[in-house]
C-alpha cells in the first residue's frame, strides 16, 4: 500500500473563528467520514506530531475549537443518527448530529431532549465536551446526566464504550472533559416524554436583581424552565431589573391542541419577522449595536414583555421558546468584524446576590456594559470539570473594537477577580479572556484530577485546541 | 497586530499594518530578492532568506548582519510545494511572526523561436505560478486570522500579453498576475495589504543576455520602489517604474493580429 501522504503538508488550511469572531486561527482542517477514518488521522497526527482539536459546529463562543497552525478534526461528516427507540425514548447519534437533528427525530414521536441550549446548531461531540445547559438547568441538570453512554476513540486507538458502569472515572471526566482525552465518536441518551408541542410561558417583570432572584426561588419548584433576561444599562434602584420568562411543559389534558405541534414544520419560525426576512435582520441589527441603540432595545424589553393573555402567560412552541437566538440567522455579524465575546460567570448560591451585583455594577462604571444579561440557576454535578454548581450565572456579551480592547479585557479581569472571590467558576463554552492561574483557582483539585487522567489516556498530549493551552489544561 | 489582551486569542485589525517586523523573502539569493531583503533589514525587519543556492543566501545574511541587521536563512526550492508549509512555520516560529511575505522566486527561459521545450515551460510554471500559489496562500490564511499582513507578489509587465518570443514566461506571469489579484478581492477586507509587482527591465541575471534593456533599472532602485508600494498599502498592483503602466496600456490595446507581427 502507498504510503498516505503526510497531514501536515498536504491538508487544506482554514481560517476558522469561535462563534463571539473576536477569536479566530488558520489551522490544517480535515473531515473524516467514518469512525475509521477518524481514527486514521489521529494515528497519522500522532506520528507527525500535529496536535488535534475537534470541532463541531464552532458554537463555542472563544478559543474552544480552534488550533492555530495545527490540525482541526471536524465532526460534521458524521452526523448520523444511530438508532432512535421510541418505547424507551432513547436515541444514539453520530459526533456531528446536532441538537436540531436529536429534536427533529424525537419530536413526531412525542419527545424532546432533556437539555437544549439557546441555539439548536451544538453536535453531540460539543455538547459532550462542554456539557452543556438549558433554561431547566435548576430542575433536570446539565446535558451529561441524561447521557448513558457514549464511545470514546483514545489517542492509542482505542474505542472505548463509556457509561456509570463501565470505566465511571473516565466517562465523568469526558462529559465536560472539553475535547481533550479523544473523539468522541457515539452519544446514547435518554430524551424527555412530551404531550404538547407547546410550552405555557409566563414572563415576569423584576424591578431589581434582588427581584430577579426571589422570582426565581419562589418559582423553581413549579416550573420547568426559568431564565432571566438582565438590562445591564439600568443603575441604582434599577440594578439587575429585567425580565424572567417560565416555561412549562403542558399535558395533553391542559393542552389537547398542542398534539398536533409535534409535527416538525409546525415548530418552525415564520421566514420573517414583521415583515422582514429573518435572514438580513442582522444588518438593520448592526445599525443599533451601539450604545444608544441597545439602552432603547433593552428598555422596550423590559417595559413591553410579551403580549399576553388575561392570565398573564402564552403559549410558545418548544423550538421557539428554546432557540430565540436563531430566529435572527447570522445575528452575530451584527457586531461586525470585531466581533464580541461572553463572559458567563457561574456563582455559588451563598456570594452570588453580592457578586452579581457587583460585577453589574463595576461594568457600568467603567462604562462596559453587556447589551444583554442572560440569568439562570444551576445545580452540581458528577462531571470532574463540570461549570455546574449549587449557584448561578449570568452570562454578558461585550462587543470588542480595536479601540476598546484594552478597556474591555481590563474590565474582565476584574470581574475574573470577582468570580474568583466569590468561589466561582468559569465556563470554558463561553470563555475567551480567562488565565491560566484564575482557571485553576477556580476548579482546584478537580484540575490536577483531570490532567492526571489526561496524562494517563493522552500521554502524548495529541489532543489541545487554543484554550487549553491558554487556560493550562495540556 | 494581536490585541494587547494577556493570554486572549483575541485580534483585532493591526493599527500599524505597514510596518514590518518580520519578514520572509522567497527568492533572496540574487537580484531583486536580495537588495529587498537588505533594505528590509535596513528598516529594521527581521529577515527570513529562502531559496535553493544557500551560499548565496548566507552571503546576503553575511551582509545583512555586518551592516546590524538580521537575518535568517532556509535552503528550500518552492517545487517542493509540500515542503512549504513546514519552511513557512519553522521561519515564522523562528522570528516570532510575520508581517510581510515577498514571493520574488522565478525561472524564465527565452527559448529560440524554433524551440518546444516542455521541461522549460513546465519549471516556469512551477516555480512563477505553483510555487507562488503554495507560499502566498499560506501567508493568506495566516493574515486572514491575524487580520493583518503584506502579502507581495512579483510578477512581471511581461504577463500582460501572451508573447511569440516567450510563451510559457508570459504565461506564468499572467497567471501569477491573476492569482494575485484574486488573492487581494479575497482577503483586503481583513486588512490584509496584497501588492502585485509588475517590473518592466531590471539588470539582473534574468535579463544579461539582452540587448536592448529601455527604461532598465537597477535592483537595488527596484526593490526601493517595490517596499514603497507595500508600505503605502491600498492593495495596489503597480508597474516598476511607474512609467510602463503606460506602455502597457498600450500593448494591451494592441489587436492581435498586428500583436503578432511584433518581434515581441
Ligand atoms: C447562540 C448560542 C447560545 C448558546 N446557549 C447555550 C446555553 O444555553 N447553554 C450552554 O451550555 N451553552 C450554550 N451555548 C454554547 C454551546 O452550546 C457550546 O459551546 C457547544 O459546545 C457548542 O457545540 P459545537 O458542536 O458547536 O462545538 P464547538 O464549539 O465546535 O466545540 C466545542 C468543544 O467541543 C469539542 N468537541 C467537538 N466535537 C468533539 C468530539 N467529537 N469529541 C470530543 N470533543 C469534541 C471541541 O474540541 C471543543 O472543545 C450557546 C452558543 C450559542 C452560539
Ligand atoms: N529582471 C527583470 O528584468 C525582471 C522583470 C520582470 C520580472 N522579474 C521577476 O523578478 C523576480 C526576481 O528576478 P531577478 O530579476 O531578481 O532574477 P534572479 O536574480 O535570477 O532571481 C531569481 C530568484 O528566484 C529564485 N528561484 C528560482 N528558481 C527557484 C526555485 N526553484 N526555488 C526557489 N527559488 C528559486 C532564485 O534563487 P535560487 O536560484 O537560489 O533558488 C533567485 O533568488 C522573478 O520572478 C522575475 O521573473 C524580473
Amino acid at each position: 500500500m502507498a504510503a498516505l501522504p503526510s497531514l501536515r503538508n498536504t491538508a487544506p488550511w482554514r481560517v476558522l473563528d469561535g462563534f463571539g469572531i473576536s477569536a479566530r486561527a488558520a489551522s490544517r482542517w480535515v473531515q473524516p467520514r467514518s469512525v475509521d477514518e477518524l481514527a486514521n488521522i489521529i494515528r497519522r497526527a500522532a506520528d507527525e506530531d500535529l496536535k488535534i482539536t475537534f470541532r463541531g459546529n464552532g458554537r463555542s463562543y472563544g478559543d474552544a475549537a480552534l488550533n492555530a497552525g495545527q490540525l482541526v478534526v471536524d465532526n460534521r461528516g458524521m452526523t448520523r443518527v444511530l438508532n432512535f427507540d421510541r418505547e424507551r425514548g432513547t436515541i444514539e447519534l453520530e459526533p456531528g448530529a446536532t441538537i436540531e437533528t436529536m429534536w427533529r427525530t424525537g419530536l413526531p414521536a412525542g419527545y424532546w431532549p432533556h437539555v437544549v441550549p439557546g441555539t439548536m446548531f451544538p453536535t453531540m461531540g460539543g455538547c459532550v465536551a462542554m456539557n452543556i445547559h438549558g433554561k431547566n438547568c435548576f430542575k433536570a441538570g446539565p446535558y451529561g446526566d441524561h447521557v448513558q453512554e457514549l464511545d470514546l476513540l483514545t489517542a492509542s486507538g482505542e474505542l472505548k464504550t463509556l457509561s456509570r458502569e463501565s470505566d465511571p472515572e473516565l466517562f465523568r471526566a469526558t462529559i465536560a472533559g472539553l475535547g481533550l482525552l479523544g473523539a468522541v465518536t457515539r452519544v446514547k441518551l435518554g430524551m424527555k416524554k412530551i404531550e404538547s408541542g407547546r410550552l405555557k410561558v409566563r414572563p415576569i417583570t423584576t424591578p431589581s436583581l434582588n427581584a430577579m432572584f426571589d422570582c426565581f426561588v419562589e418559582r423553581m419548584p413549579q416550573s420547568d424552565y426559568l431564565v432571566g433576561w438582565i438590562d445591564c444599562f439600568a443603575g441604582g434602584s434599577g440594578l439587575g431589573r429585567g425580565l424572567v420568562h417560565q416555561a412549562n411543559y403542558l399535558s395533553a389534558a391542559e393542552d389537547p391542541a398542542g398534539r398536533a405541534l409535534l409535527d416538525n414544520d409546525k415548530q418552525m419560525l415564520p421566514p420573517s419577522i414583521m415583515g422582514v426576512p429573518r435572514s438580513i435582520i442582522w444588518r438593520i441589527m448592526k445599525l443599533m449595536t451601539n450604545d444608544p441603540g441597545m439602552k432603547l432595545v433593552n428598555a422596550v424589553k423590559y417595559m413591553l414583555p410579551e403580549t399576553f393573555d388575561s392570565s398573564g402567560t402564552f403559549t410558545n412552541t418548544h423550538v421557539a421558546f428554546a432557540f430565540l437566538l436563531d430566529s435572527v440567522p447570522n445575528w452575530r455579524n451584527a457586531y461586525g468584524d470585531s466581533g464580541f465575546i461572553q463572559y458567563q460567570m457561574f456563582v455559588p448560591d451563598s456570594t452570588a446576590r453580592a457578586a452579581m451585583a457587583e460585577a453589574l455594577e463595576h461594568c457600568r462604571r467603567k462604562g462596559v456594559v453587556s447589551y444583554l444579561g442572560v440569568f439562570k440557576r444551576h445545580k452540581p454535578d458528577e462531571f470532574l470539570l463540570s461549570h455546574g454548581l449549587d449557584g448561578w450565572s449570568l452570562a454578558l456579551d461585550f462587543a470588542v473594537t480595536p479601540g476598546n480592547a484594552d478597556k474591555l479585557f481590563a474590565v474582565t479581569r476584574d470581574l475574573t477577580k470577582i468570580v474568583l472571590d466569590a468561589g466561582g467558576v468559569f465556563y470554558p463554552a463561553k470563555d475567551a479572556v480567562v488565565d491560566a492561574d484564575s482557571f485553576a483557582r477556580a476548579y482546584g483539585d478537580r484540575l490536577t484530577r483531570f490532567l492526571e487522567i489526561k496524562h494517563r489516556v493522552d500521554p502524548q498530549g495529541v489532543f489541545q485546541n487554543d484554550q487549553a493551552r491558554r487556560l493550562g489544561l495540556v | 497586530m494581536s490585541a494587547p489582551a494577556a493570554g486572549t486569542a483575541i485580534r483585532t485589525k493591526s493599527p500599524h499594518p505597514s510596518k514590518f517586523e518580520r519578514a520572509i523573502v522567497v527568492g533572496a539569493s540574487s537580484g531583486m530578492g536580495a537588495e529587498l531583503a537588505k533594505q528590509l533589514a535596513a528598516e529594521g525587519a527581521h529577515v527570513a532568506l529562502v531559496g535553493r543556492r544557500e551560499s548565496e543566501l548566507e552571503a546576503v545574511a553575511a551582509t545583512i548582519r555586518a551592516a546590524g541587521g538580521r537575518a535568517i536563512v532556509a535552503k528550500h526550492d518552492v517545487t517542493a510545494y509540500e515542503d512549504v508549509p513546514r519552511v513557512y512555520e519553522a521561519l515564522t516560529k523562528e522570528m516570532g511572526g510575520l508581517d510581510l511575505l515577498v514571493y520574488c522566486s522565478g525561472a524564465q527561459y527565452n527559448p529560440d523561436e524554433s524551440v518546444y521545450d516542455f521541461a522549460q515551460d513546465r519549471e516556469m510554471i512551477e516555480v512563477n505560478v505553483i510555487g507562488a500559489i503554495a507560499w502566498t496562500q499560506l501567508a493568506a490564511a495566516h493574515f486572514e486570522a491575524q487580520r493583518g499582513g503584506t502579502i507581495v507578489g512579483i510578477s512581471s509587465i511581461a504577463g500582460e500579453r501572451g508573447r511569440r518570443t516567450m510563451p510559457g514566461y508570459t504565461t506564468s506571469k499572467a497567471a501569477m498576475s491573476t492569482w494575485m489579484e484574486a488573492l487581494r478581492n479575497r482577503i483586503a477586507r481583513y486588512g490584509v495589504n496584497v501588492v502585485t509587482i509588475k517590473p518592466g527591465f531590471v539588470d539582473t541575471a534574468k535579463t544579461a543576455h539582452l540587448a536592448k534593456k529601455p527604461m532598465v533599472i537597477s535592483p537595488a532602485k527596484a526593490a526601493e520602489l517595490i517596499l514603497k508600494a507595500a508600505h503605502r498599502g491600498g492593495s495596489p498592483s503597480v508597474f516598476v517604474p511607474g512609467q510602463w503602466q503606460l506602455v502597457a496600456l498600450i500593448i494591451r490595446h494592441i489587436p492581435s493580429f498586428l500583436f503578432r507581427k511584433l518581434n515581441l
